[in-house]
């Protein structure tokens, strides 16, 4: 059985933006997901819908084999959700929210205390719990969040955008806190524009963009599908020009930093020996983005602003994607 | 962050759907409760004060002025109305702050994405609500102990009016929040609506004072009939037939919470 299972879901909204336009999708029991997309894309709805929050307009959703339209409520008590926006009441005590949200779930109330102390315990937020919500750090709310979706231990788990705004040395906890959620067997889905976030944690991916499902395979196999990776190189002394490199695209950034695209069939030996002869000397080099990264601006980008339901997401997938640099 | 839980086997909720309305539901008033208890200075404090107010300037300075009401001194005639327009004003109040509040702050969404269906978390807001006009209302009938000689007559009728009063206001507040975008929408019904209703609904008079065509205008406020129902309780004496008023509250109360629901399955105000 599929922890998820979407079939020609469409969403148009009052405005006449189609958000999404016959979405089929399928997530595996216990798998760690990504479904990633430029901002307008239709993640957010697609996720809004299974979750309830938003009325589709046509198609057909499954939890655990729960149809959402004829057992909302078995569907609903499966999955936890992590929204994008914080949406907890600000006024009222993290313990308060978690536990009352477990209570929602049907959870008892000396169960949810039991939980309430595990959680926010493991969410480093135990010393916080009796203070106003309010009061807590962007990266606190976010672990809030995370307690609170998993106060009635959900058999899924939808994270939208999880650690956004989240400093680096608390994200990499939180990669390390959902990897045991995971291995647990709570299948995960994930949607970030972390897009190295979504390469580490997850091990199936689907792409939206205008609505539309683009690309859905296996991570591996994704990536393996990259034939050209841009490297940038630090050097230790100053050039005027590009270096002529015959097999490979090369420009210069500045007077110490050279731009090479090597493609699949050439190997970085060759680059090298080739700057060697040249007598360049090379510091240090790094991927100019990852992998998943220049997989995705290819596919979105191909795909042109008139794949797109409005004119502003176009604009947002390159602004995100930039920003992701 | 620490090591995550085992999270044992899970193939289908642990509890019934039943257990997890009712849990759900107590959990809703729990919450409520404590909103009300939090906030004790916007939420109890305010109606006493007021309460206190009319009974100084309507009971005793005016009131001594006004004599005897429906044969009963004024301040014991009024004392009723006072208790039930905070019962009134609160149960509303209640239910369209808070629930508006969490739409507006969106922790709304922590209900609406949870398995708890529609009519649970209207009936959950709504007890929200009678539970504040309880309180506010208890708060206010001690004031008025201080004012006025009060004797229960009919404690049945007293509490049910109390009762189907509070939870046909608290549900009306639903349906403000429901309808309400912004915060300016929250206060008009209350300001232009409840408040005149609630004035010529017989808290400070006897309609039998107004001329004709006054009375048969105020038999149309459905507040005439819970303040004389709740009166009656006290001192055994109404304007109205007391079954009939409890036949409206009863209807209104059904009549509110099915349009409740039936709007909240429909999304609107709540969902896209």
């Amino acid at each position: 059985m599929n922890a998820l299972s979407v079939r020609g879901l469409t969403k148009t909204y009052r405005n006449g933006v189609e958000a999404l336009r016959g979405v089929d999708l399928d997530v595996e029991q216990g798998d760690f997901f990504a479904l990633l997309g430029p901002n307008g894309a239709g993640k957010t709805t697609l996720i809004g819908v299974i979750t309830a929050l938003v009325n589709k307009t046509a198609g057909e959703a499954r939890v655990f084999g729960n149809d959402i339209d004829t057992q909302l409520e078995a569907a609903k008590a499966c999955i936890g959700i992590v929204p994008q926006e914080i949406n907890f009441n600000m006024f009222e005590s993290p313990y308060t929210i978690v536990v009352n949200q477990a209570g929602f779930y049907g959870i008892p109330r000396h169960v949810a205390r039991q939980r309430a102390e595990q959680y926010l315990k493991q969410l480093q937020l135990w010393d916080k719990r009796n203070g106003i919500s309010r009061g807590l750090s962007g990266g606190m709310k976010r672990r809030l969040m995370i307690a609170r979706a998993l106060m009635h231990e959900p058999r899924l788990l939808i994270l939208d955008e999880p650690t956004a705004g989240v400093d680096i040395k608390i994200r990499r906890s939180m990669w390390d806190f959902l990897r045991q959620i995971n291995s647990r067997g709570t299948t995960i889905i994930l949607t970030t524009h972390y897009l190295e976030e979504a390469e580490t944690l997850c091990r199936n991916i689907a792409i939206i963009d205008g609505g539309r499902i683009v690309e859905r395979d296996r991570m591996s196999s994704l990536l393996r599908r990259l034939h050209v990776e841009t490297f940038v190189l630090n050097l230790r002394n100053s050039l005027s020009a590009a270096p002529p490199l015959e097999r490979y695209a090369v420009r210069l950034i500045d007077d110490h930093t050279l731009e090479v695209e090597v493609s699949k069939d050439d190997n970085l030996n060759d680059m090298f020996a080739r700057l060697s002869q040249l007598g360049i000397e090379v510091l240090s080099m790094r991927n100019k983005v990852n992998r998943l990264e220049e997989i995705f601006m290819r596919l979105v980008e191909s795909r042109g602003d008139g794949a797109r339901p409005a004119a502003p997401a176009a604009g947002r997938a390159r602004e995100v994607a930039g920003a992701a640099r | 962050m620490s090591t995550a839980p085992t999270l044992a086997a899970r193939a289908a909720p642990p509890v019934s759907l039943g257990v997890v309305r009712w849990i759900g539901f107590k959990t809703i008033i729990i919450r409520e409760y404590g909103r009300i208890i939090r906030i004790w200075g916007q939420t109890i404090v305010p109606s006493v004060v007021t309460s206190i107010l009319y009974f100084a300037i309507f009971g005793s300075l005016i009131g001594r002025r006004v004599g005897t009401m429906g044969g009963f001194d004024y301040r014991q005639y009024i004392a009723p109305g006072l208790i039930m327009m905070s019962v009134i004003t609160n149960s509303y109040g209640n239910v369209v702050a808070s629930f508006f509040g969490a739409k507006f702050g969106k922790h709304v969404e922590e209900l609406l994405v949870s398995p708890l269906p529609n009519w649970v978390i209207v009936a959950g807001y709504a007890v929200g609500g009678v539970v504040r006009g309880l309180l506010v209302g208890a708060a206010v009938t001690i004031v008025s102990l201080v004012f006025a000689h009060l004797q229960v007559q009919h404690l049945a009728v007293v509490l049910g009016a109390l009762l189907l009063t509070s939870l046909t206001f608290a549900l009306a507040g639903f349906l403000n929040a429901l309808f309400a975008k912004n915060f300016d929408q929250v206060n008009w019904i209350p300001a232009f609506v409840l408040t005149p209703l609630t004035y010529f609904g017989g808290v400070f008079y006897s309609v039998s004072l107004l001329p004709a065509w006054a009375r048969a205008l105020s038999f149309g406020n459905p507040i005439l009939y819970m303040v004389n129902a709740f009166r009656f309780g006290f001192l055994g004496v109404s304007d109205v037939d007391v079954g009939a008023a409890f036949a409206l509250m009863a209807a209104a109360a059904v009549l509110l919470f099915g349009v409740a629901v039936t709007l909240m399955n429909r999304g609107v105000g709540i969902r896209e």
